[in-house]
């Protein structure tokens, strides 16, 4: 019987899997163009950030921020809603985290310390993230359009706050002051030492946490099924009884809170001080974590860790290769975002031929 | 006070503004058709880069502005074929333009010029500024030789073209065959096809047109403003550009004034960076740079003025059966 419609290990697994691989491939094909060798890059690749475990430790470091900025653009996609702006509700939660600390570092021990510069983390990227969030439910203006332009606002306010009032009297240093040793993350190194002196943390283990109560809750839970009827189709939602303006705004609300949680691995777990631009770009590395992991707790921790390792593994890689640089990579996610995201059905058409042809016979 | 020119900032308004107007005509011819274009960022810095580098190595700005052409019009018929052909997400593809433009143009420019993602300095394959004639014999008179030298003359080709643009997009959009068949395919393309307009066509035409204004954009900013391609040099220009279409109501004429008010708010943070003026001290440039985004926010809310977008903008059109 010919079929019309892919089962569900094919849209799940295939799909993604061959968008990935034509990413990689192009990927592949520059790097050829540089005048490297594909081949030889992957390897040294691999060997730097899976198979080295100082490397595995830093690739998963690095997971742990984007498993947070992932899970943000997931939840709100879930809702139907595209947002951008987790970079810049990761930057504001920064701020929140380092206000936190700044002013209770030197009171609280490190077990009510860290919680309240959690705490604060996530309710400055909640903040950030509300505003948008209630111009789409009640006014209409598209979150796209207003989120960038929060990214922006939050690039040019932090700007101002960390240059006026954050840089400790006589440094130059566009960074506030380092919080005392009670604001650092426990480090995962102290109980394994094979991970050696390398900043992954706490913040990992908080992040598969994350990942499952995500889980859980838009899968198995009331509160989720009417997350995921609001993102399919809104009319049907609202008359089953859901409000739709309270379910973006809660959406949105989450979305920042996660983003700003973002904030507490790269701060608190390594440079233990707020800088200029330190989220770096996590939150655009989000998208495509949501996209190529399909808004999955699985799909999402798998993507993290593979952008995690191309962080990792390029940046021993263009140490070796001089052709290679850093920016590579940021290439590479452009194209695993066009790949997965944008035309994630590519091959859709194809594998349905395969998959009549094959019942056929 | 006294550093405190109008004069400049005038001068400096028309000087910023063609970067802003190149991309937001450009977007919209995209957005009229029903395709979102939030990938002007990227075609911009790649247009930019390639601009700059060819422009060098040929020693002609003019063949660099045409390779500038190519790169953005085969960015603009990869997003076609992403949001028309395939049906995709027109958002997440030109996100991704925008990310893969932002860390390619850096990898090819380190690559042949190892000057840490820059191009050489153009020198003279710059394009120079066109000096009316008279503006010598004017020069001494008072304001008169100010405004015929500076103000209407003293730029680049690039800068006549941009204000020569809107007028020819104005009649385009409104009152050609092409423009009433676009905003057709924008608002309701089922009527335009029932009315035997083909929308897959329309919209590539205008995606191509696209990517022909928003080369010019990137093009400016590396052959005329800097005189050298820099990584990552359009900072947002794309985005403000479509914040000025947003601003604009996707009207020609609008979008034009939000351009000149965003090249007028940046000529005035470099004039006002570090002068104390009366009653509120010293503003930081920073706050300053966000005054567009700000004020863009606030016309979305609709709190000063109602902006409605093209009715099937960002929808993948599927034909009836």
């Amino acid at each position: 019987m010919k079929t019309t419609e892919l089962p569900r290990w094919a849209t799940g697994f295939v799909l993604p899997v061959l968008n990935l691989l034509s990413a990689l491939l192009v990927a592949a094909l520059a790097i050829h163009l540089l005048g490297e060798s594909p081949a030889e890059s992957l390897t040294i690749l691999i060997n730097s950030a899976v198979i080295n475990p100082e490397g595995l430790a830093y690739t998963l470091f690095y997971a742990s921020t984007f498993i947070f900025t992932g899970l943000a653009v997931s939840v709100a996609m879930k809702a139907g809603l595209f947002n951008i702006g987790a970079e810049g509700q990761m930057y504001f939660g920064g701020l929140g985290l380092t206000l936190a600390m700044l002013s209770l570092d030197r009171a609280l021990p490190a077990w009510l310390l860290i919680p309240a510069a959690m705490a604060g983390s996530a309710a400055f990227g909640a903040a950030w993230a509300f505003l948008p969030g209630y111009l789409q439910a009640r006014r209409g203006s598209h979150v796209v359009v207003t989120t960038i332009m929060f990214n922006f606002i939050a690039a040019g306010l932090m700007n101002f706050i960390i240059v006026k009032y954050l840089i400790p009297e006589g440094e130059q240093n566009p960074a506030s002051r380092v919080f005392s040793q009670a604001g650092e993350m426990p480090r995962l190194g102290q109980w394994f030492p094979a991970l050696g002196d390398t900043p992954l943390n706490v913040s990992f283990l908080l992040a598969i946490v994350a990942l499952v109560i995500y889980g859980v809750m838009v899968w198995r839970s009331s509160w989720g099924y009417e997350l995921r009827a609001t993102g399919l189709n809104q009319h049907a939602a609202h008359y089953a009884g859901i409000k739709i303006s309270r379910m973006i705004i809660v959406a949105m609300i989450i979305s920042g809170a996660l983003a700003g949680l973002a904030a507490v691995n790269s701060i608190m777990g390594s440079t233990h001080y707020l800088s200029l631009n330190f989220p770096a770009g996590a939150g655009f590395v989000g998208i495509a974590i949501a996209l190529m992991g399909r808004q999955h707790p699985v799909g999402i921790f798998l993507s993290s860790v593979l952008f995690g390792a191309l962080i990792q593994g390029g940046f021993d890689l263009s140490l070796e290769k001089p052709n290679i640089p850093q920016e590579t990579f940021i290439f590479i996610q452009g194209l695993i975002i066009l790949f997965c995201g944008a035309m994630e059905n590519l091959y859709a058409p194809a594998v349905l031929k395969l998959i009549n042809a094959t019942r056929k016979g | 006070m006294e550093d405190f020119h109008l004069a400049s900032i005038a001068v400096s308004t028309i000087r910023n503004a063609p970067v802003l107007m190149f991309a937001a005509l450009a977007g919209l011819f995209a957005e009229r058709s029903g395709v979102i274009d939030i990938g002007l960022e990227g075609k911009i810095l790649a247009s930019a880069f390639v601009s700059a580098a060819v422009a060098y190595t040929q020693q002609d700005p003019w063949a660099g502005i045409a390779a500038g052409i190519a790169v953005s019009v085969a960015l603009a018929m990869v997003q076609a074929f992403v949001s028309i052909t395939q049906k995709g997400n027109q958002l997440v593809c030109g996100i991704a333009i925008n990310i893969a433009m932002s860390g390619l143009t850096f990898v090819v420019a380190q690559y042949f010029f190892q000057q840490g993602g820059r191009t050489p300095d153009l020198g003279n394959a710059r394009l120079s500024d066109v000096v009316l004639p008279g503006t010598e014999a004017l020069a001494g008179v008072p304001f008169i030789g100010w405004l015929y030298g500076h103000v209407i003359g003293g730029h680049s080709v690039l800068v006549y073209l941009a204000f020569l643009l809107l007028p020819a997009v104005h009649w385009v959009v409104y009152h050609s065959r092409f423009g009433l068949r676009l905003r057709a395919c924008g608002e309701n393309p089922h009527a335009a096809d029932a009315a035997g307009v083909s929308v897959e066509r329309t919209r590539y035409l205008a995606m191509l047109v696209t990517g022909v204004l928003c080369s010019f954009s990137g093009a400016y900013l590396s052959i005329v403003q800097s005189g050298f391609f820099l990584r990552d040099m359009s900072a947002g220009a794309g985005y403000l550009a479509l914040t000025a279409l947003v601003f604009g109501n996707w009207r020609p004429l609008h979008t034009v004034l939000g351009c000149l008010m965003f090249g007028f708010f940046a000529a005035v943070q470099i004039q006002i960076e570090g002068v104390d003026l009366p009653v509120v001290g010293r503003i930081p440039g920073s706050l300053i740079q966000m005054i567009p985004y700000v004020v863009t926010v606030i016309v979305l809310a609709g709190l000063m003025a109602k902006s409605v977008a093209p009715k099937a903008i960002g929808q993948p059109f599927v034909k009836s059966r």
